[in-house]
């Protein structure tokens, strides 16, 4: 006979709880990187935006980051260790494939034995993580989830190279997700994601210096075409409009892909005010991380605040995209 | 279909919308590069309006042949 399986009843869906975010202290400005590669200041700010980075010279490790982010976020949740069940770890950049960085932050956090797993999504890894708690969440899997996005991008850079080196940083930021009480309280919304594997050599780590690659110049052609799609789909997922949008807080890759991918949401409808993440100027293009960093550094400077309908689109190597709308809490 | 002096004057509304260059100093024989100080990534977003506005395929690896405003026009009208 067939057994017939018994599952835990759904909930009406996820909510943001809280998060946070941490950085290494050590800022390197565009002069800095130029005192070592053929390039300067001016040439930075107008390809990529960017005028310093964080990068780690004190020997943190990604899950010391990782765990210090985590930290911030269950603090900032309210919510006690122990009532977190499960940890996502989002990173493309851990040293070594084993072990994951999952369960040694957890136990760092004092979370007891709770599922815990890492993904690599890239650039895109927050929002992954995002979707996948909200879906655990709804699904009855997973009541409360840490959701971490934590990169050490400085290990995998030729800082020769200044189609890279220029670019990525260090950094972790991270969310507690709940369960909603009601559908009136759900806060995140259905996850528009998916993947372009046919250009994954677009974004890729070379085998021969273990140093990120990327081809700059299609990977912006890609993003400023393809990504405010995903932004607008993930609204209509949601049942809103691209005017109901109070804050955008896309991947902070390049601030030419943000200005353009905001421009492309205008154009469909989305406010003349509507905030925009530029979180990439001072904090460099930190992948998985990028997005609640600039959520946290948002909040601390007035531009995000409780109740705000807040878009957020991830995308990079795989290639890899996922968005989805929440309610900051 | 458009005639080249209707391609010339769409693309430079859209140089001038992604660059900020004046419409009238977007003339054929000007170099994008040289001429109009577009950078690289501008040039992209110069290919994917055109792209939309005139039907037209315009891949890397042709964006780099283009190096004169004449050379995109050329190009556009050939291949729409």
């Amino acid at each position: 006979m067939t057994a017939r399986l018994t599952l835990p009843p759904t909930t009406p869906g996820a909510r943001l709880l809280g998060f946070g975010s941490v950085q290494p202290e050590n800022v390197v400005t565009n002069d800095d990187v130029a005192a070592t590669i053929d390039t300067n200041d001016q040439w930075i700010r107008e390809r990529v935006g960017i005028r310093s980075r964080r990068i780690v010279a004190d020997g943190a490790s990604l899950v010391d980051m990782a765990s210090d982010a985590g930290a911030r976020a269950v603090k900032d949740s309210g919510l006690a260790p122990s009532e977190i069940d499960t940890v996502i770890f989002a990173s493309c950049t851990m040293p070594t494939p084993i072990p994951n960085g999952a369960a040694q932050t957890a136990e760092r956090l004092g979370i007891p034995a709770p599922a815990a797993f890492d993904l690599n999504a890239a650039c895109a890894g927050f929002c992954y993580g995002l979707g996948g708690a909200a879906g655990l969440i709804r699904g009855g899997s997973s009541r409360n989830v840490l959701v971490i996005g934590a990169e050490k991008l400085s290990d995998w850079l030729d800082w020769t190279d200044r189609s890279t080196a220029i670019i990525f940083a260090d950094g972790a930021g991270a969310a507690v997700v709940g369960t909603a009480p009601d559908e009136e309280s759900v806060g995140v919304g259905p996850v528009a994601w998916g993947s372009a594997g046919e250009l994954a050599h677009m974004i890729i780590v070379k085998p021969e210096n273990n140093a990120l690659h990327q081809e700059g110049q299609a990977v912006f052609r890609w993003a400023t075409t393809k990504v405010a799609p995903v932004a607008l789909r993930a609204i209509e997922l949601a049942g809103l409009t691209p005017a109901d949008i109070d804050v955008f807080v896309p991947h902070q890759a390049n601030l030419r892909i943000i200005e353009a991918v905001a421009k492309r949401l205008r154009a469909k409808g989305a406010r003349e005010d509507m905030r925009v993440a530029d979180d990439i100027v001072e904090s460099g293009n930190t992948s998985s991380a990028s997005i609640p960093l600039a959520l946290d550094h948002m909040r601390a400077d007035g531009r995000l605040r409780s109740g705000d309908t807040v878009l957020l689109v991830g995308f990079g190597a795989g290639l890899s995209y996922a968005g989805q709308v929440v309610v900051c809490p | 279909m458009a005639d080249k002096p209707e391609i010339l004057s769409g693309l430079a509304e859209i140089v001038e919308e992604v660059a900020g260059i004046e419409k009238a100093e977007v003339s054929a024989e000007k170099s994008f590069v040289d001429d109009l100080d577009i950078d690289s990534l501008s040039m992209v977003e110069i290919a994917v309006q055109a792209e939309d506005k005139f039907g037209v395929k315009i891949p890397d690896d042709q964006l780099a042949e283009l190096k004169t405003v004449g050379d995109a026009v050329d190009y556009i009208a050939k291949n729409r």
